[in-house]
């Protein structure tokens, strides 16, 4: 089925108006990465409760008196983007099971480097202290240096580096 | 005036709110395109800009709005959370995501988006993700100094350029535009073709373009509402036009010995005028705090009224005009500001005249400078009050 997307200025608007409302209403933008560590650190937790309460990297979230990191503002913000981008695909007929990427790369190479992609994306939204959705595009919203220094640093490297990984995409 | 986080909106309400932003989030990334790992990639291979126009359009509408939304007294800026600066890890963390987003295709929310309408390599994504917040997790102690490295606090971008708000605003949106003019003409080369078809006509696109430019130039020239209130209220005409209710000494005196509850001191001299004497009950507030919302509850109980002191008329006036102009009903000044106070009541000088009234008057002056220098010491020596609950604001990823 071919499917259309929206005006990309459009639809940067309407992204606008949702960061606005964030804003607006609860003080606070939008994120995605706070979820995954939410996970990571609610199953760290759940397995080894002792080693996450030693940890100075997950010890700061779990222990005593410290709510369920399951149960906050981005996991559920993040449980949203589930069920909202579900919505959109359902309507525009874009529900399918389905891989995509560049002509010349085979399905599982296309696989290996997504959770590669992932990983590095995990690894940079931790040091940054949130991704392009949080510290990013949020952070801009807000004027906040952070926001600009870490949007600049993501697409200039990015940039830097396409041409090296060409063959993934083109 | 916003946020409505934390007075109005409890943490379980916040959640739902949550909720639903995120559905609408998730709603306009799938319909953008940003489901696609090809389409996102796009953006650094010249073909498909999508990922630009939608990204740099959100944040300059968000900056936009929020500006308007300030400007207007809604939404309180000083409220909001800024994402602080640790500039090094900020830098570092940017790298390894861009190569993230060429290896991977995605970035975590629209891996999150691409997986809900059944990517399976977005779900790779979201996989990968986990095990490198995890990586980075049991690898901590390694980099843990660094990650704290050069902590500049929430600082924000226009102070660390050393330009005003207005033009850092008009600047992004004219780089915005720019943007957006100069990609247009590459994804047409790279393409070989027309762009990708547009909902929008070209026409529309310019107009919106330049409608957009001309709020960046307002920008410009849109002093702080603070600053143009301030200085609205200073003038002349506005301060023969508009009436405030003046309130003696002497009242005020009584009212304070009395306790009553009806009564409240908003005392806006500085906090080293105020350190020194302080009027049993008063509040010290600065302007720059009138525009927050943390006074709002203290100044919105309209059964109370606002005695607004300054040092003397001329600063009583203008700060009791401007909390009239900002809304708030049932505000009076003191005559004379706290000088006259001062002079009045604490240090009366008894002129010995002959009309009852005077020695009546006398007489209540004398006591009230005994009972209110009493209640001014009995203050100071009881611990002082927490000024500020500040309740800040939690966010960021």
């Amino acid at each position: 089925m071919k499917t259309k997307y929206m005006n990309p200025y459009l639809a940067g608007f309407f992204l606008g108006l949702v960061l606005l409302a964030a804003i607006f209403i609860t003080g606070r933008g939008l994120g995605a990465s706070g979820a995954i560590k939410s996970i990571v650190v609610a199953t760290v937790d759940g397995v080894a409760p002792a080693h996450a309460e030693q940890s100075s990297f997950y010890g700061s979230y779990v222990g005593a008196g410290k709510d369920n990191p399951l149960k906050s503002w981005i996991v559920f913000e993040v449980a949203g983007v589930l069920i909202g981008g579900f919505l959109s695909g359902l309507i525009s007929g874009r529900l399918k099971f389905v891989s995509e990427g560049g002509p010349r790369i085979s399905v599982k190479s296309r696989w290996i480097f997504a959770a590669i992609g992932g990983a590095l994306f995990g690894i940079g939204a931790q040091f940054a202290r949130g991704c392009t959705s949080g510290a990013a595009l949020t952070g801009m919203a807000v004027l906040s240096t952070a926001g600009f220094i870490t949007m600049m640093a993501i697409f200039g490297s990015g940039y830097m580096i396409a041409y090296f990984f060409r063959k993934l995409w083109i | 005036m916003g946020p409505f986080v934390p007075e109005f909106i409890s943490d379980q309400l916040n959640l739902i709110v949550a909720l639903l932003i995120g559905i609408a989030f998730g709603f306009v990334l799938e319909q953008a395109g940003f489901s696609s790992s090809r389409r996102l990639a796009g953006v650094f291979y010249g073909y498909d800009f999508t990922v630009l126009r939608v990204f740099f359009t959100a944040a300059v509408t968000a900056m936009s709005g929020s500006l308007l939304l300030a400007y207007f007294g809604y939404l309180d800026l000083q409220s909001i959370y800024v994402n602080p600066t640790w500039l090094m890890p900020a830098i570092v963390g940017g790298v390894i995501m861009g190569f993230g987003f060429i290896i991977g295709g995605y970035c975590p929310g629209t891996s999150v988006c691409a997986a809900a309408i059944g990517k399976i390599d977005a779900m790779f994504f979201v996989g990968g993700g986990i095990l490198g917040v995890f990586a980075f997790g049991e690898l901590y102690p390694l980099y843990h100094t660094f990650y704290e490295s050069t902590a500049l606090g929430p600082i924000k971008v226009f102070d660390s350029l050393g330009i005003s708000q207005g033009l850092f605003a008009f600047l992004l949106i004219a780089i915005a535009v720019g943007a957006f003019t100069i990609t247009t003409v590459i994804e047409k080369k790279a393409n070989k073709s027309s762009a990708p078809s547009l909902e929008f006509k070209p026409l529309k696109h310019k107009i919106a373009g330049a409608g957009i430019i001309m709020l960046g130039v307002v920008f410009i020239f849109m002093s702080s509402r603070q600053a143009h209130l301030t200085e609205k209220v200073k003038s002349a005409s506005y301060g023969a036009s508009h009436k405030v209710k003046i309130m003696s000494p002497d009242e005020l005196a009584y009212r304070i010995i009395d306790k009553e509850s009806s009564v409240q001191v908003v005392d806006m001299r500085m906090p080293e005028q105020f350190a020194t004497l302080a009027l049993p009950g008063s509040v010290n507030v600065q302007i720059k705090d009138l525009f927050g919302k943390e006074l709002t509850p203290i100044l919105s109980d309209r059964r109370v009224v606002k005695v607004v002191i300054g040092q003397n008329e001329e600063e009583s006036k203008t700060a009791a005009l401007l909390l009239q102009e900002l809304g708030y009903e049932n505000v009076a000044m003191l005559q004379g500001g706290l000088e006259n106070f001062q002079r009045t009541i604490l240090m009366p000088t008894i002129a010995s005249t002959g009309s009852r009234w005077d020695t009546d008057v006398n007489t209540f002056r004398a006591n009230a400078s005994i009972t209110i220098s009493q209640m001014i010491a009995d203050a100071k020596n009881r611990q002082p009050k927490v000024a500020k609950q500040e309740k800040k604001i939690q966010g960021g990823c």
